[in-house]
């Protein structure tokens, strides 16, 4: 690791300030993956502004029934809030099925949001990562890409998006409100996340020194009967392989509303629109979740290893779909 | 467990300060005992724990976050040392698995992995006590697969986990959970 130094800040403005004055200075948070990607070279801050003594991590209600969940809430005190549990399941679900409990102790919502691929590429400052150092090239194409995304994909970067939350709360519509050195402002979830495009080292459209202070959950009704599942090498403390965030509302066995999200196969958290637009109106059977599944992974593009991906992809949203209209019939 | 609120006497890192990269003072609370050490900003929490403060019951396995064996206590919570920058513990009470004795009294899971042979090689076994008694506190202890569940962030290459595992059940049976951890 290379040498930084450190401040702890106590008030927003002053960490703000700090950081947005000094181009080679960055947040610290959880450091969860920072501080690992810092004493691999992949990070090379020359200041870390400490912002743990901020207060901002509490969940509060929203007025007209949302809550918002602080930046720098721990993902284990989110997983427990009762009325998140109750009111966004798979928002607690999608927390508690990431990490490890002594990681989730740790990591920040808002470092969960801003956490970096975990291409094996991007972490080996000796191979070509354009992500990592723009225009040198993307070893993943035709390299070890097993875990690597099938939507949302460029000829710059393939990168599969890490985040289990992130797959819930694009299911949501939820917002991200920042405080930077231009003031504050609110970042529909959905624009948060940059697809890689030309540009793969963009991977949001934060401002050098702008926090992200909370995320805020709109009312969503839908959502009380909702779930995340997860699909992975190993049972626990891994990450996806594929993974779905569905809410789903039904009325004589049509669906009326829905809410779909794919994780662990797309470069950004990937709301499942194309799969939206099927189910909406459709009876509640496999048949049409098939169709629906087929639908959103139309445009999938494998590279070699991660073919299997979009497969994994359909039997998990028929699967989340599946279990999810039971739980209704039987309620 | 020592009552740590009396003992909160590290000075205040002053804010406003920027503070490094070279070596500095730091203030830590580490088993309810106040210690000084000189690093630097960028030393980890396990680094400082092992090499200045000599308290090398933690061990550190991939200094990665992927093992779980660095498992210590900040402000009673169980979190990974090697992730952790020893400078941003100042003002936060640290414990270690030298802290969890009472003396030559082990401390009940401590002793619960002796009774229950939950260890071979011994290399990740302060790490899994760590989070054992974290685990009880947490009340995730209730059957076999919720303890498989919450003890997932410590990894055992010896695979001694049936045994770690009696080794929760034997303290969750014996009601020993309420004084396990603070």
């Amino acid at each position: 690791m290379r040498p930084v130094s450190y401040s702890r800040a106590t008030d927003v403005g002053s960490a703000i300030g700090a950081v947005s004055a000094d181009p080679e200075s960055t947040f610290l948070a959880g450091g969860t993956t920072q501080i690992d990607l810092l004493r691999i070279y992949v990070e090379q801050p020359r200041r870390l502004v400490d912002i743990n003594d901020l207060p901002l991590n509490r969940v509060e209600e929203l007025p007209g029934g949302g809550l918002r969940l602080g930046g720098l809430a721990r993902m284990s005190d989110v997983a427990e809030e009762p009325e998140l549990v109750r009111r966004y399941p798979m928002v607690a679900e999608a927390l508690l099925l990431g990490a490890s409990p002594q990681l989730r102790n740790m990591a920040t919502l808002g470092g969960n949001l801003l956490q970096r691929v975990r291409c094996g590429y991007f972490r080996d400052t000796a191979a070509a990562c354009n992500k990592r150092v723009p225009g040198s090239g993307c070893s993943a194409i035709e390299g070890i890409n097993r875990g690597h995304a099938v939507l949302g994909t460029s000829e710059r970067c393939i990168a599969t998006h890490p985040s289990d939350l992130a797959v819930a709360l694009v299911a949501l519509d939820a917002v991200v409100q920042t405080e930077g050195p231009g003031g504050p402002r609110s970042i529909p979830i959905d624009d948060f996340f940059l697809l890689p495009g030309e540009t793969p080292e963009r991977e949001h459209p934060l401002a050098h020194g702008e926090l992200v202070t909370g995320i805020d959950l709109p009312p969503a009704p839908v959502a009380a009967t909702s779930r995340y599942i997860k699909i992975r090498d190993r049972e626990s403390y891994e990450f996806a392989l594929a993974s779905v965030a569905a809410a789903i509302a039904m009325s004589g066995g049509q669906i009326t509303e829905v809410r779909l999200a794919l994780g662990g196969v797309a470069t950004k958290p990937w709301r499942a629109r194309a799969a939206e637009q099927v189910l909406v109106g459709a009876p509640a059977t496999t048949e049409s979740f098939r169709r629906a599944a087929a639908a959103e992974l139309a445009p999938a593009v494998s590279h070699g290893m991660n073919a299997f991906k979009i497969e994994l992809a359909r039997r998990t949203i028929v699967r989340a779909l599946e279990q999810l209209t039971q739980r209704e019939v039987a309620a | 467990m020592k009552s740590y609120q009396a003992l909160r006497t590290a000075p205040s890192p002053d804010h406003a300060v920027v503070r490094g990269p070279g070596a500095v003072e730091v203030h830590l609370m580490v088993n309810g005992e106040s210690r000084t050490t000189t690093v630097e900003p960028r030393v980890s929490l396990l680094d400082a724990l092992r090499d200045r403060l000599e308290l090398t019951g933690t061990k550190k396995g991939c200094n990665q976050g992927a093992c779980g064996a660095c498992t210590v206590w900040v402000d009673g919570r169980r979190v990974l040392s090697c992730l952790t920058l020893a400078i941003t513990c100042e003002n936060r009470e640290v414990t270690t698995i030298e802290g969890l004795s009472d003396g030559d009294t082990l401390h009940p899971v401590q002793q619960a992995f002796l009774d229950c042979d939950a260890f071979q090689c011994g290399y990740c076994t302060s790490g899994q006590i760590m989070s054992v008694v974290a685990l009880l506190a947490e009340g995730h202890a209730g059957d076999d697969m919720e303890i498989r569940e919450w003890m997932s962030g410590n990894i055992c290459r010896c695979a001694a986990y049936p045994h770690i595992r009696a080794a929760v059940r034997q303290v969750r049976d014996q009601g020993g959970t309420a004084d396990a951890a603070r």
